[in-house]
């Protein structure tokens, strides 16, 4: 046998009450009885119905309705121990009204069922189409809720065009009137865009729109639905399969129009690019005109002949130049010649008293005695005209010249330059020494 | 051009536009353009000035020997 402590069991009791998943999260019906509120804004409660008592706890910060002694409401909660009195309490964290508690569970259950078979599943919602021509409204063609998007789209965009597939949205067989007006728009096959719309309401009121048919109807539309049912803060199963929700009737037709103040926008921008652009377009090919003008006139034969006329002229300018240079620089250069040439000129040397002889009749010059026999004609130039002669015998040699050594440099006045050089240079060092 | 929605239209509008900034084009294409991007602009200004909310009600007329549903489209008078 075991023995164990109190806190030892109420805690065992507790760990088993924290694994089980019912008592964590469970829905309780009874009606409500000795209901206090503590300082603290604490609530405490009992449920109960025909046959047992359940102590509640329902703390502050939950935002649970207010609740009264003898009111039957669902509770949302866990169950736990309260182990200081070993107590059972129920903590609860929702209360509904059991009236509208019931339509709550209702929606809560086919939600969570809609939501596991992947109805709100964020992969099936569809982009709204950029370009809506024809957008479907399905309400009720008396409601508020019709005369809100009309007149959304009247100020918005007026091009569009409205398909109403009318259907009751509340009462007896209004989900099956909004299910089977969507289907038709889907069967119309005109359409680009359907907004399932309804103006505020009660929970009641709204209820076709947490009816599964009504979410069927949106989940196998092939045009994509729009929802704006109710105010901000109503939430429907059909705005969870939507796909998109809009808060409200006219956020809705706001949603799937563009606004035609931007396209007015735009086309006053694109208006005045275009003539812009023409403007500037033609003005570039006056300019590309204008150049062709100027190219087409550089490139003209008459131009060629003219610029080849230009460079003749100019070229006969500077050879005339060039010439006349030219000539100069001979002129001088013949001057300088003659000057020297009359230096060198035998003519001076006949002036000092020389004289050139000839033999005639063939008149070559003497300048051997060798050339010359005794009875030959000879012509003798002084510096001021000539003499005929005739040889007499050869006469003995003078003693103090020496014959050879100047026969050896007039052998060499063939070159001008060479004659004061050869002169200065006799005996003294042979030519071809004198460069190395 | 009527049928095309009115974006189609705005498109077209400025890819001639862009076309023309370009500046590339001969002149004969760019006047061309030029007149076609008028036509244009004209026509998108008169459908926003013209511009008045269609709204028709659809009815199920009766399914057709197929089966099929058929449909008409009433006028619906706004009270606006």
């Amino acid at each position: 046998m075991r023995i164990v402590g109190v806190s030892e069991l109420t805690r065992y009791l507790k760990d088993l009450m924290a694994e089980d998943y019912l008592l964590q999260d469970v829905w309780v019906q009874g009606e409500i009885s000795n209901y206090t509120q503590a300082a603290s804004g604490h609530r405490y409660f009992s449920l109960k119905d025909g046959a047992a008592t359940l102590r509640c706890a329902l703390f502050a910060g939950y935002r649970a309705r207010p609740v009264r002694n003898g009111m039957a409401v669902f509770a949302h909660g866990r169950i736990g121990l309260w182990e200081q009195r070993g107590d059972l309490q129920f903590y609860v964290d929702d209360v509904r009204d059991a009236g509208v508690g019931e339509l709550s569970l209702r929606f809560e259950a086919l939600k969570a069922r809609l939501e596991a078979e992947g109805l709100f599943a964020p992969e099936r919602k569809r982009p709204l189409p950029e370009r809506v021509q024809v957008v479907g409204v399905v309400t009720s063609p008396q409601a508020a809720a019709l005369r809100d998007i009309l007149r959304t789209l009247r100020l918005r965009c007026p091009l569009v065009e409205v398909i109403l597939a009318p259907a009751l949205v509340q009462g007896d067989g209004a989900a099956e009137q909004v299910a089977g007006a969507i289907d038709a728009l889907n069967a119309h096959g005109r359409t680009d865009v359907i907004i399932v719309a309804r103006g505020g309401g009660s929970i009641e009121e709204l209820w076709a729109f947490n009816e599964e048919v009504v979410a069927r109807a949106i989940a196998r539309s092939r045009v994509p639905v729009v929802t704006g049912v109710g105010h901000e803060t109503d939430f429907t199963i059909a705005d969870f399969v939507a796909d998109l929700r809009a808060s409200t009737p006219t956020a809705a037709a706001m949603a799937v129009t563009p606004d035609a103040a931007v396209w007015r926008a735009s086309l006053f921008d694109l208006a005045g690019r275009l003539d812009l652009a023409m403007a500037e377009t033609l003005e570039a090919q006056r300019d590309a005109l204008a150049l062709s003008a100027r190219r087409l006139e550089r490139a003209s034969p008459l131009r060629q002949i003219e610029d080849t006329r230009q460079r003749v002229d100019s070229a006969a300018q500077a050879l005339t130049l060039r010439l006349g240079h030219l000539l100069a620089l001979r002129r001088e250069a013949l001057r300088a010649d003659a000057l020297r040439l009359h230096a060198l000129s035998p003519l001076l040397t006949i002036a000092r008293g020389y004289a050139i002889v000839r033999r005639e009749p063939d008149g070559a010059l003497i300048s051997s005695v060798g050339q010359v026999a005794a009875g030959d004609g000879l012509n003798i130039l002084l510096s001021d005209g000539r003499i005929a002669a005739v040889a007499g015998p050869r006469l003995p040699d003078e003693p103090d010249i020496n014959y050879e050594s100047h026969a050896g440099a007039q052998s060499k006045t063939g070159e001008r330059d060479d004659i004061g050089k050869a002169g200065r240079g006799l005996g003294a060092m042979p030519r071809a020494r004198t460069r190395e | 051009m009527a049928g095309q929605p009115f974006e189609a239209q705005l498109e077209e509008l400025d890819s001639i536009v862009t076309s023309l900034e370009d500046g590339r084009l001969p002149l004969e294409d760019a006047l061309a353009l030029y007149e076609r991007g008028m036509r244009l602009a004209k026509a998108c200004q008169d459908r926003l000035d013209e511009a008045e909310l269609r709204v028709r009600r659809l009815r199920v007329v009766a399914p057709d020997a197929d089966g099929q549903e058929m449909f008409a489209l009433d006028a619906f008078e706004t009270d606006e």
